[in-house]
């Protein structure tokens, strides 16, 4: 009886944020004086109307569940791995290099030796900030902010010289990737970048497994939950922490190459785009639940993409789509607060509440 | 009466009150793409502005506007996508407004030959790069930054001025150079100063606009330049932090100016302390190309468009234009009229050698290109000492465009 009451209540409190961020977003577009059943008509015609929309929303998917996937990972070892976006970056980087200076290979060659340069260069950006933690006591944070910054600027120093465009240096973008170097459409009808498609389908399983089933996973939340004490139960903190960085780089490295050497065709600065700050956003709001990742990604993935409709057919402000982004986060945020009090409330009765600080692994603690 | 008849009759009312806009659908649509935003107060606004003017004197015709295309706003989408999506909205001209769309311009306009693209500021319809549907537009805003410059010559008591410069490419070092060949001269002819005792220093700061953690920040630059004794900052920039920052700093009591850049509006961040703004009205120039494209007679084109010489402020003509600001006093707004008339009667002499020479130009372009450009004139010198100029002579106008280095006398990097 009683736990088909919190069932419910489970149910409601999934739903409810949905439907309160959809209705604050509406009244939002009323007031600005526009028609929330065209802007949902547009968002999804921009994301879904055909096969080439839906390859745009597909490839932005991609990179931001790579990142999401590589997050779970860091998050599960308690870590705040925010210096994913420069590990995205420095994997463009590796990638631009392999690609220049293996463009004379066949492309079949070329493209694994790209993505095992991106997986190397975020990597090693990543176990920087590993190291710096570990070794240097300097907050992932910390350093995660300042490798970022660091490598954007190496890509614009770069970009504007060693590989700036033969025509002169723009700062804008480096010179173009060989054809040959870049990762291949699936079709002309249906661009998907498959090979990358397929390495994020391979990593999604992977990680899923290595998260539930294996001894690696187990160090992963060991370490996430209480450092100290997995130590004292034999755990190595230490190369278990610098293993989630390494993988979550190598990850963010592959997002890096696809965003160079698919969706751009060239490096450029930025290319990340902020994609490893939404990841992180996306694993909060799905409470580390790996599972859930790549369905959270798609649905920020398509409204973000069929916005760009949503802002050229309707001259709405850019804005909207984040707006209705915020709304959601925040919203589900909220209710999952929520949720936690009155599961305390219901397994422990109206007495004593244990203070429960928050951290982003309570969500998946309390199930 | 037949009921039947009454049905068919209603349906075909209706289809026929449908029909009417389709019908009337015969407008003219086309799009603007903007890498910042449409409310910049800068270099995009006044992009967004150009396309309204065509909207206002253009019958039937329709904008569709994407505002802030960089990575970093707009992640998710590239010049590919949003052209995609305003093609299928019905646009058959689309303007890419800036330098970083040069690149992506080629290709996009590859997938969409029945559409015209313009990508502004860009020379591979100069160069031949660009496939047969892309032309280039750019204002003449040498002349503009001339006069920039000599406002600021005029009213520098401490004969230090700092040019407040985006990211570094011949683009901006030709409009940096103009600024400072203005000043000097303004300071030395008006002011009686010895060149020797102007000081123009350059900072860049990265980027068109400020990108927290990218680029300097405008901010603290322009703070910089009047902590190190400068009185005057010129901005190079797309957005207004140079006039923001002196206006802060003058209602504290300073004795400072500032000259934005790229809009009409811009002095109105800080009037009393504006000397005045260089603008690109880009209005004329796109309602141009848009009636040519209506009339199918438009051909590739690469049109270095300039200010009307009769009225560099006549918004339906020119094409760059100087606002005079508070800032000036009176002696000093004749001085600055007197300097335009000088450039005007260079511009507009039969005895200015046409200096326009592109020998690799592809044959059958359309070129729009000044003869010269005033004070572009010899004994000339790079940062680095190399000759640009011989004494009396004109610098080529390809020259100018192409310039590879700051002049010699202003202090700054040139690559």
């Amino acid at each position: 009886m009683r736990k088909n009451q919190s069932l419910a209540l489970q149910l409601a409190l999934g739903i409810a944020p949905i439907i309160i961020s959809l209705v604050i977003t509406a009244i939002i577009i009323l007031v600005v004086g526009a028609d929330p059943a065209e802007v949902v008509e547009r968002v999804w015609s921009g994301a879904f109307r055909d096969l080439t929309s839906t390859a745009r929303v597909v490839n932005f998917w991609l990179p931001l569940t790579l990142a999401s996937i590589g997050l779970t990972i860091t998050f599960t070892a308690g870590l705040w791995n925010i210096g994913v976006e420069g590990q995205i970056m420095v994997g463009a980087l590796f990638a631009t290099f392999a690609s220049r200076e293996f463009a004379s290979l066949p492309t079949a060659v070329v493209i694994p030796i790209e993505i095992i340069f991106a997986v190397v260069g975020g990597m090693l950006w990543a176990l920087l900030v590993g190291v710096l933690k570990t070794r240097l006591g300097i907050h992932e944070i910390f350093g995660g902010v300042a490798l970022n910054a660091l490598a954007d600027v190496g890509t614009i120093f770069l970009v504007s010289n060693a590989w700036a465009p033969a025509t002169g240096a723009t700062a804008q973008a480096s010179e173009r990737f060989a054809p040959s170097t870049l990762f291949p459409a699936l079709s002309g009808d249906f661009p998907v970048n498959w090979v990358v498609a397929i390495v994020t389908v391979i990593a999604a399983i992977v990680v899923i497994f290595s998260l539930r089933g294996t001894r690696w996973g187990l160090h992963l939340k060991a370490t996430g939950k209480n450092p100290r004490s997995a130590l004292l139960l034999g755990v190595p903190t230490e190369r278990t922490a610098l293993s989630a960085f390494a993988a979550c780089g190598a990850l963010a490295g592959i997002a890096g190459a696809h965003r160079v050497l698919f969706t751009f065709g060239d490096l450029r600065p930025l290319a990340s785009g902020g994609i490893g700050f939404l990841g992180l956003l996306v694993v909060l709001l799905v409470s580390i639940r790996v599972l859930w990742v790549p369905l959270a990604t798609f649905v920020f993935a398509a409204i973000i993409t069929g916005s760009t409709r949503l802002r050229i057919s309707l001259q709405l402000d850019q804005s909207l789509a984040g707006v209705l982004q915020g709304t959601l986060v925040l919203v589900v945020i909220l209710f999952q607060g929520v949720r936690q009090r009155l599961e305390q409330r219901v397994t422990q009765g109206d007495g004593d509440e244990p203070q429960q600080s928050f951290s982003p692994i309570s969500a998946e603690m309390t199930e | 009466m037949n009921r039947r008849i009454v049905v068919v009759f209603s349906i075909l009312l209706l289809l026929v009150i449908s029909g009417i806009p389709a019908l009337a659908q015969d407008e003219f649509v086309f799009g603007v793409v903007l890498v910042g935003p449409q409310n910049d107060r800068g270099w995009s606004q006044a992009h967004f502005e150009g396309g309204k003017f065509v909207e206002e004197n253009l019958e039937n015709s329709r904008m569709l506007v994407f505002e802030s295309l960089n990575p970093a706003d707009a992640p998710e989408t590239t010049l590919m996508d949003v052209v995609t999506e305003m093609v299928d909205e019905g646009a058959q001209l689309i303007f890419t407004t800036s330098d970083a769309f040069e690149e992506d311009t080629d290709p996009v306009a590859e997938a969409f030959p029945d559409v015209t693209f313009i990508n502004v500021s860009g020379d591979n319809a100069l160069t031949g790069e660009a496939p047969p549907n892309v032309g280039n537009v750019m204002g003449q805003m040498e002349w503009g930054k001339e006069i920039a410059g000599c406002a600021a010559g005029l009213a520098t008591q401490t004969g230090h001025i700092g040019y407040l410069g985006p990211l570094i490419n011949a683009e901006t070092r030709r409009l940096a150079s103009s600024a400072f060949l203005g000043a000097r001269y303004c300071w030395e002819n008006f002011r009686d100063g010895d060149p020797a005792d102007l000081q123009f220093d350059v900072t860049w700061i990265g980027f068109w606009f400020n990108i927290p953690g990218v680029t300097l920040d405008p901010t603290e630059e322009t703070n910089t330049f009047f902590d190190n004794g400068a009185d005057v900052v010129i901005s190079g920039i797309d957005t207004t932090e140079a006039i923001v920052v002196a206006g802060q700093r003058a209602s504290e009591g300073e004795d400072i100016f500032a000259v934005p850049y790229d809009f009409t509006g811009a002095c109105d961040e800080a009037p009393e302390i504006c000397l005045g703004v260089p603008f690109f009205n880009w209005g004329p120039a796109y309602l141009d190309i848009a009636q040519r494209v209506i009339d199918g007679t438009w051909e590739q084109a690469w049109e270095w468009v300039g200010p009307d010489w009769d009225d560099l402020n006549n918004l339906s003509t020119t094409g760059i234009g100087f606002i005079f600001g508070d800032g000036l006093d009176e002696e000093q707004s004749t001085q600055l009229g007197e300097f335009i008339d000088l450039l005007s009667e260079v511009a507009n002499s039969p005895d200015t050698p046409n200096t326009f020479n592109a020998p690799d130009a592809p044959e059958g372009l359309d070129i729009v290109a000044p003869n010269a450009f005033a004070l572009w004139e010899g004994p000339l010198a790079k940062q680095d000492g190399t000759p640009l100029a011989e004494e009396g002579e004109l610098v080529p106008v390809l020259d100018v465009w192409y310039l590879d280095q700051l002049l010699e006398g202003m202090n700054g990097v040139s690559n």
